[in-house]
C-alpha cells in the first residue's frame, strides 16, 4: 500500500496530477448545475410573475456572476 | 401530425435546432450521459492507477499520460467544437450554434489549463524542467489564451447578438492555432514527443497502456459532452431570463 501511494519515488508528480484532475473537473461540474439551477429558479419566478423586484435592464447575464 | 420519419433530413435538423425541443431532448438525455460518465471514470481510474504496469523508461510517472492526454485532446477537441458551432452561427444564425460555442469554451479551457499543469508536472521528472518555450507547448499556451480572450468578449459585450459575433470571430481566427498544435511536433525540434496513438502506421503504445488510455479518453469526451448539454440548458434560460425582464421594464 505504502509503494503504490510512493509511486516509485514519483509520488511529488503523479498525485497532485489526479488530485488537480479531479478538483477542476468536479469544481467545473458543481459550477455547471449550480448555474443551471439559479437560471431555472429566475426563469420560473419570472414566468410565474411573482418576482416583484425590479432588476436592472440592458446588461449582459454574464457580467451578473 | 405528422411523426419525424416524415419529415426531410433538413426539416428534423430544424426541428432539433428548436431551442424548446433541445430543453426536452437534453433532459432526457442528460440523467443518462452522467451515468456513463462516472462509470468511464471510475473505470479509467481503476485501470490507470491499479490494472496497467509502470513504464520502463518512465516508472510509475507515466500514469499522468492517463490524464494529460485526454486532457490535451479534449482541449483541441473543444476548440473545434467552439470554432465549428461559430461557423454555424454565422453563417446560417442557427440559434443554438451561438449557445453552444459559448458553453463549449469554458470546458475546453478547464482541460487546456489541465493538460498544461499535468504536462509541466510531467516534465519536471523526465525532461528535467517545469516548461520549455517550444512549439508544441508554447501553442498550447495560446490555445489557453484563446479560450480566454474567447470568455471575456462574451462577458464584455452586453448585448449577446453583437457579442456572439465577435466571439464567432475570435474563435475562427484562432482555429488556425488547432492544426499548428498537432503538427508541432512534426514540423519543429521539439521536447515533447510525437503522435504515439493517431498515427498512420497505428498506435504505437502497448495495449496494457492504450486501452485505460482510450477507457480514460472516452470518459472525458462524455464528461465534456454532459455538461456541454448542461451548459446549455443554463444559457437557454439565461437568455429566456434575459428577455423576461426586458419585456417587464418596457410595460
Amino acid at each position: 500500500m505504502a509503494a503504490f501511494f510512493d509511486m516509485g519515488g514519483y509520488a511529488a508528480f503523479v498525485w497532485p496530477a489526479y488530485g488537480l484532475a479531479v478538483i477542476v473537473m468536479i469544481g467545473l461540474a458543481l459550477q455547471s448545475v449550480a448555474d443551471f439551477r439559479m437560471q431555472r429558479k429566475l426563469a420560473r419566478e419570472l414566468e410565474a410573475g411573482r418576482s416583484a423586484r425590479p432588476r436592472a435592464p440592458m446588461r449582459n447575464p454574464d457580467s451578473e456572476a | 401530425m405528422a411523426g419525424m420519419s416524415e419529415l426531410t433530413a433538413s426539416q428534423r435538423f430544424q426541428a432539433f435546432a428548436n431551442p424548446a425541443r433541445f430543453m426536452a431532448l437534453s433532459d432526457r438525455l442528460l440523467p443518462l450521459s452522467a451515468v456513463v460518465t462516472a462509470l468511464l471514470l471510475a473505470a479509467g481510474l481503476y485501470l490507470s492507477l491499479f490494472a496497467s504496469p509502470a513504464d520502463y523508461q518512465q516508472g510509475e510517472t507515466v500514469r499522468i499520460m492517463y490524464i494529460h492526454v485526454p486532457s490535451a485532446w479534449l482541449a483541441m477537441f473543444g476548440y473545434m467544437v467552439m470554432a465549428g458551432a461559430s461557423v454555424v452561427a454565422l453563417v446560417f444564425r442557427h440559434p443554438l450554434a451561438d449557445i453552444a460555442a459559448k458553453s463549449a469554451a469554458p470546458i475546453g479551457a478547464a482541460f487546456t489549463f489541465l493538460a498544461l499543469v499535468t504536462g509541466s508536472l510531467w516534465g519536471r521528472p523526465m525532461w528535467g524542467t517545469w516548461w520549455v518555450w517550444d512549439a508544441r507547448l508554447t501553442s498550447m499556451l495560446i490555445l489557453f489564451f484563446l479560450y480566454l480572450g474567447y470568455m471575456a468578449l462574451w462577458a464584455t459585450i452586453e448585448e449577446p447578438v453583437r457579442a456572439g459575433r465577435a466571439a464567432a470571430v475570435l474563435a475562427l481566427v484562432g482555429s488556425i492555432n488547432v492544426p499548428i498544435i498537432h503538427y508541432s511536433v512534426v514540423w519543429w525540434n521539439t521536447l515533447h514527443q510525437p503522435a504515439s496513438v493517431f498515427r498512420i502506421d497505428g498506435p504505437a503504445i502497448a495495449t496494457s497502456m492504450l486501452m485505460p488510455l482510450l477507457i480514460m479518453a472516452l470518459g472525458f469526451t462524455l464528461f465534456f459532452v454532459t455538461l456541454l448539454l448542461l451548459r446549455m440548458r443554463a444559457e437557454i434560460l439565461r437568455r429566456r431570463v434575459r428577455v423576461l425582464r426586458l419585456a417587464r421594464t418596457e410595460r
